[in-house]
């Protein structure tokens, strides 16, 4: 029998029997859907964070306080001596004097979370960062219109700020925020102060959902002492970042080991009381996560496509004995054992490719549809991988020709006689 | 050209042994209409799945054109059975769904045979069934379905035509007409027709009678043919 007859003789079966056909077939359909949408939301979710981390600039070095809490509390004054247990913005200063070989630059920032802007009858919660006038270079988050924190801003405690584009467009939602006022109160509004804007950032976007977009940026000196709970019993300026921006194909590990030793001198410690993180560092802890969820997202989607193959066997198995009248007829007109295995594996087959097809179709265009839209108050990102494709088509295939080859196998031993008396 | 030589056949069924044919020696040459007559169970269905290369003796040699049947892998009989043999059984036995050209066509598939269609449409015209290719099984009579099941062991031009009970599910009429056809096959187209039947009426159309009890050839008896 040439394949295309067995093709034939398949495609008859499987439309004789088409509900059932159907059925089995939507076991591999959907087998193959969800691994190639799951595959594809634990890609988008992977690519969604590391956007994030990338987002935050290039080229990142992150030195923070080891300290449980270093900022707000002021514990630093009640530490041993000479374990200073924050970093300051002395440190960071330190760091720039050092001249370490491959740093481009060095911001250091405070963040406040919990305070409240107020423009007229806008208002927003935001994060407020206080930092240099060197951020917007090593952060890689340029001003779009007026001018960043300036130095002398910095010496004098300005009261200057920068608005992130979000916050720009909320609380100036008609008009340009430059030169305008805006209040800045804390803890429910008992401190509040008035700031100049100077600048808006350019937007971040991003699929962080644009959170660095939501920030207000005033000068690190301000911050510090103008608001009364971020005060350092020492004087000093405490920050709870450096930001450090290694030079385009300076290796950052020696850059680390350096920073590593100028701190450690300077808090005249032998363990670092603050840690050196890069970039890639924690691109490769969240890549972790998110591979994890991948490996899991992967597995569901494999388990339902083994029982959708399970399916497709048990069908078969059924088919073969309900078919037994057939395979005699066959065989006395002179179908040999091969014949018989040729078109019950081909029917198998034909089923889980076609659900495979299907299955390919459909989990593209659902992937495809819930990309970028609220699923459950998260907006879904989607990644579909090539790879995915293949290899839940082949794992289809390959379930297919497997389940298909034991019940031909079964039809191929029947005895054409005992299978003729078959009624 | 069939030859059997001591063919023994032993079912078992749980601690029973059937012996269904013993020592048969047998032998039929090309042309022959030959009836193998007999009660239930007396052995003629075996004689002829034997004959047929469906089933395989337990003891003694079946000859086939001087080819050992019993040396043959599967595939070969297979090869063997679809080449050379075409069968007509009691109940029909076409396959459902298929219209009667596809039916007559089968054998032809499994020979991959090029101008199926061509020499179905030539079968079921020696049969008187053209008018009928496209018809499904349930679209027609008794007597037109095994019609279609003689088209389709004639269409590989077989040299042994193997009819079991073929007249069984048929009324006397059309019986007539079906055993006509066979005799014509013998008479004008040189087949050898080994026919299974228990009617004495029908075994009556052919030149030769084997009788058959107990798994035993009890009687072999040659007609000699009225002048005409």
């Amino acid at each position: 029998m040439s394949p295309f007859d067995a093709l034939r003789v398949a495609f008859r079966a499987i439309a004789a029997n088409g509900l059932r056909s159907f059925l089995t077939t939507l076991g591999m359909v959907i087998g193959v859907g969800s691994v190639i949408v799951l595959i594809a939301v634990g890609q988008g979710a992977q690519k969604g964070v590391q956007d994030q981390i990338r987002g935050l600039g290039a080229n990142l070095l992150f030195v923070k306080p080891a300290a449980a809490s270093a900022q707000g509390t002021g514990a630093g004054a009640r530490g041993a001596a000479g374990s200073a247990q924050t970093l300051t913005k002395s440190d960071s200063d330190a760091l720039v004097a050092a001249g370490i070989q491959g740093v481009k630059g060095i911001a250091p920032q405070v963040s406040v979370d919990g305070a409240q802007v107020i423009a007229g009858s806008n208002n927003q919660g935001v994060t407020t960062i206080g930092t240099t006038p060197e951020y917007p270079d090593v952060r890689s988050s340029p001003v779009a219109s007026g001018s960043f924190i300036t130095q002398d801003d910095v010496e004098k405690k300005a009261l200057t700020m920068v608005l992130g584009s979000e916050i720009a467009k909320t609380l100036f939602p008609d008009g340009s925020p430059i030169g305008e006022t805006v209040r800045l109160t804390f803890a429910g509004g008992r401190i509040g102060l008035n700031f100049h804007v100077a600048g808006v950032m350019a937007p971040k976007g991003g699929s962080g959902g644009g959170l660095a977009d939501n920030y207000v940026f005033v000068p690190v000196s301000t911050l510090q002492s103008r608001i009364g709970f971020v005060r350092n019993a020492s004087g000093e300026i405490n920050v709870n970042q450096i930001n450090i921006q290694t030079a385009d194909g300076a290796d950052q590990k020696v850059v680390a080991i350096q920073v590593t030793d100028v701190l450690a001198q300077r808090h005249s410690v032998a363990t670092p009381d603050f840690t050196v993180q890069s970039q890639d560092d924690l691109v490769g802890a969240a890549g972790e996560v998110s591979r994890t969820l991948s490996i899991l997202l992967g597995s569901i989607a494999g388990i339902s496509l083994v029982v959708g193959g399970i399916g497709v066997m048990n069908i078969m198995l059924v088919s073969v004995t309900e078919r037994t009248r057939e395979i005699g007829i066959r065989r006395a007109v002179g179908a040999r054992g091969k014949d018989i295995i040729l078109q019950f594996v081909t029917e198998a087959l034909a089923l889980c490719v076609g659900g495979g097809l299907l299955g390919i179709a459909i989990g593209v265009g659902v992937a495809l549809g819930i990309d970028g839209r609220d699923i459950a108050d998260q907006k879904m990102a989607t990644v579909i991988q090539p790879w995915s494709i293949g290899v839940a088509f082949a794992v289809a295939a390959g379930i297919g020709a497997l389940s298909g080859s034991y019940p031909a196998y079964r039809a191929s031993r029947l005895d054409p006689i005992t299978a003729l008396r078959n009624e | 050209m069939i030859k059997l030589e001591g063919v023994s056949k032993v079912y078992v069924a749980g601690t029973n042994q059937i012996r269904a044919l013993d020592n048969v020696d047998l032998e039929i040459a090309r042309g022959e209409f030959v009836a193998i007559m007999g009660a239930s169970g007396s052995g003629k269905s075996t004689l002829m799945n034997i004959i047929g290369c469906l089933d395989m003796p337990t003891r003694g040699r079946y000859l086939f054109e001087g080819h050992d049947v019993g040396r043959m892998s599967d595939d070969a009989r297979a090869v063997l059975r679809s080449r050379e043999f075409g069968f007509v059984f009691q109940q029909f036995n076409l396959l459902p769904r298929m219209s009667a050209i596809e039916q007559v066509e089968l054998p032809l598939v499994y020979q991959s045979v090029r101008g199926r269609r061509r020499l179905a449409r030539q079968a079921l015209g020696r049969v008187g069934l053209e008018a009928r290719m496209s018809h499904k099984p349930t679209q027609l009579s008794g007597g037109q379905q095994q019609r279609v099941a003689i088209a389709r062991a004639l269409v590989a031009n077989p040299r042994v035509v193997l009819a079991d009970e073929p007249t069984g599910a048929l009324d006397t009429q059309t019986g007539e007409e079906l055993m006509q056809i066979l005799g014509d096959l013998v008479r004008n187209h040189g087949i050898t027709v080994i026919l299974v039947t228990h009617e004495a009426d029908v075994a009556a159309y052919a030149d030769r009678v084997v009788r058959m009890r107990d798994g035993h050839i009890v009687e072999d008896t040659i007609k000699v043919k009225a002048a005409v």
